[in-house]
């Protein structure tokens, strides 16, 4: 039996979940901005339909949100995290297999189920999902990831299929598919579609029927598996165990600009920290990483870049290890004299646990440290983030990211419960 | 204790599978083990029983005495869980032109809300209001008073 794939996907998830406390906003524009409120990265229907783009820059658009009475909100990523959990959750209950690929796409695997009535068992886990958890979803479906995500697509911009499209039936696929442009394919980058133009391939129709062995040739394998895909030939597979994580990076831009060497070594320990909590986790060690600082490109500032790598001879998951080497590299890429915009902690190469060796010049005792980070763990977990914090990550946090208008942790915090008037 | 309160293991082999197993509570020792054992339950799981359809459940606080004669108290932790399906005299989330409010569901003469509070007067809804239940409560978590 040829494998069943759906997708699917919160409509501007961010927003939706914002609207799940509050009712009111049901019908108003609404956006959700990115990390320190720079632009716009979630638009409901009303605020797309203000003009206001994806990315838009958020002093751009200030005085249009205040003409238009737009609900604006800065990005509040664990209350969204928790919605997602839940939707997640729900899903399982409708599928055996779940592949979460992002914070608000999931892959499910219909094969078989609901006795070939997939359009059916879309509309039901759509109802469920906005009856329990409160949020709009679309669902595509395809023979293949590739076919099932440009369903999603398709369910999203035509409203007449009421939010789910099922290309894996015959009239449904031959009246939407061939007519949708390849820009809307997914993995097709600017460089992939110039090609495609070359030969004058613009539609997904054009490209479906184009040669395999051509598509290689143009595209790579990538372009290869696409054509596939899209004919129904699934080469891609469910991934519902997720990958090892291969790197981490816990980077942030400031929310002013930073001159000053003691705040940057504050905000990269911080970092640090939280990258040590990644690691421990995932139950991984680092081995190879690196620092860099930055400053800002767009806004006239003088540009300077600079990065200093980290290794460790012993793999480590220790947060003072990794706030030591860190603060340190971050002394030596620092150059006096710039305003800094943003800084990082990138972990290229990772090793699980298991794997660590003792390293014949180990002065560090193991066994206390682990203690430690256990500890800190468990009463970060107990009491909330930033209970138990490195002094070098600092207490005033004066660089800290800008969440302006961020809304409560409504879900995740017993001090910031939604309130109902009785 | 007598020989016939353990389980020969060799008796295990007859039960159909799948078999589980509790889980010890004791750390096995070389005196007698616990006869209790065997009789195993595990924790009683509190978030498990007020919220058995997770994904569903949100806790919300209350502000207000409107619903004191249904046993909501201001201050109060309510449990509502938007799975379940409003029913005659239950409390609910009520969203009222937009805004939150809890209210008692009734379903006769035909379906209306109502505050549970002798002191307040009838509420008056008129149809050009926009109602919507939010969810149902299904637990209310109450302190009888602060320690």
């Amino acid at each position: 039996m040829k494998p069943i794939f759906a997708l699917s996907d919160g409509n501007s998830f961010y927003c939706s979940c914002e609207r799940i406390f509050a009712p009111h906003l049901a019908t108003r524009p609404v956006i959700v901005l990115s990390n320190n409120d720079g632009c716009a990265v979630a638009r409901t229907p009303e605020a797309k339909a203000l003009g206001i783009k994806m990315g838009d820059p958020y002093f751009k658009i200030r005085d249009l949100c205040r003409r238009h009475n737009v609900a604006v909100f800065s990005s509040n990523y664990a209350f969204y995290g928790d919605i997602s959990r839940r939707m997640n959750e729900l899903y399982h209950r409708f599928a055996p297999d779940v592949e979460v690929y992002s914070i608000d796409e999931s892959f499910l695997d219909f094969t078989g189920l609901n006795g070939g009535d997939y359009a059916g068992l879309a509309r039901m886990l759509r109802a469920t999902v906005l009856r329990e958890v409160g949020i709009p979803t679309c669902v595509g479906i395809g023979h293949s990831k590739t076919l099932a995500k440009l369903a999603n697509k398709i369910a999203k911009t035509h409203a007449e299929l009421g939010g789910v499209c099922d290309l894996t039936d015959d009239a449904i696929r031959e009246r939407y598919l061939p007519g949708t442009p390849v820009e809307d394919l997914w993995g097709v980058g600017r460089a992939s579609l110039a090609k495609l133009a070359g030969v004058g391939i613009t539609t997904v129709g054009q490209l479906r029927a184009l040669d395999p062995k051509k598509a290689r040739a143009l595209l790579t394998v990538v372009g290869e598996r696409m054509v596939l895909e899209l004919n129904g030939t699934a080469c891609l597979t469910l991934e519902s165990v997720p990958a090892q994580l291969q790197g981490t990076a816990v980077t942030r831009s400031f929310g002013r600009p930073v001159t000053r060497l003691a705040e940057i070594e504050e905000a990269v320990a911080a970092y640090a920290t939280r990258a040590a909590e990644k690691l421990r986790r995932s139950r991984l060690a680092a081995v190879h990483g690196y620092v860099f600082l930055h400053t800002n490109k767009h806004n006239g500032d003088a540009w300077r870049h600079a990065s200093k790598p980290l290794s460790f001879l012993e793999p480590t998951d220790d947060t003072h290890e990794l706030i030591h080497a860190a603060t340190d590299a971050i002394r030596r890429a620092w150059a006096e004299g710039f305003r800094y915009a943003k800084a990082g902690i990138v972990l290229t190469e990772l090793v699980p646990l298991t794997h660590v060796q003792t390293s014949l010049l180990a002065v560090i005792d193991r066994d206390q440290r682990k203690r430690l980070m256990t500890a800190l763990d468990d009463i970060n977990a107990r009491f909330g983030r930033h209970t138990l914090v490195p002094a070098a990550a600092g207490l005033r946090r004066t660089w800290s990211t800008k969440f302006d208008r961020k809304s409560p942790a409504y879900t995740t915090r017993w001090d910031q419960l939604p309130t109902v008037t009785a | 204790m007598a020989p016939h309160d353990f389980t020969p293991l060799l008796y295990l082999g007859a039960y159909p599978l799948p078999l589980s197993l509790p889980v010890m509570g004791t750390r096995i020792c070389a005196g007698f083990p616990s006869p209790a054992d065997d009789f195993m339950d595990g924790d009683l799981d509190l978030s498990r029983y007020l919220a058995p359809n997770r994904p569903a459940t949100f806790f919300w606080r209350v502000q207000g005495h409107s619903m004191v004669d249904a046993g909501i108290y201001n201050g109060d932790l309510v449990v509502v869980d938007r799975s379940v399906k409003p029913f005659d005299g239950c409390a609910v989330v009520a969203v009222i032109d937009g805004e939150t409010s809890l209210k008692v569901y009734r379903t006769s003469p035909r379906p209306h809300l109502g505050f549970a509070n002798t002191s307040f007067p009838l509420l008056v809804i008129d149809d050009a209001q926009d109602v919507a239940i939010w969810g149902v409560v299904t637990w209310t978590i109450h302190r009888p008073q602060k320690p």
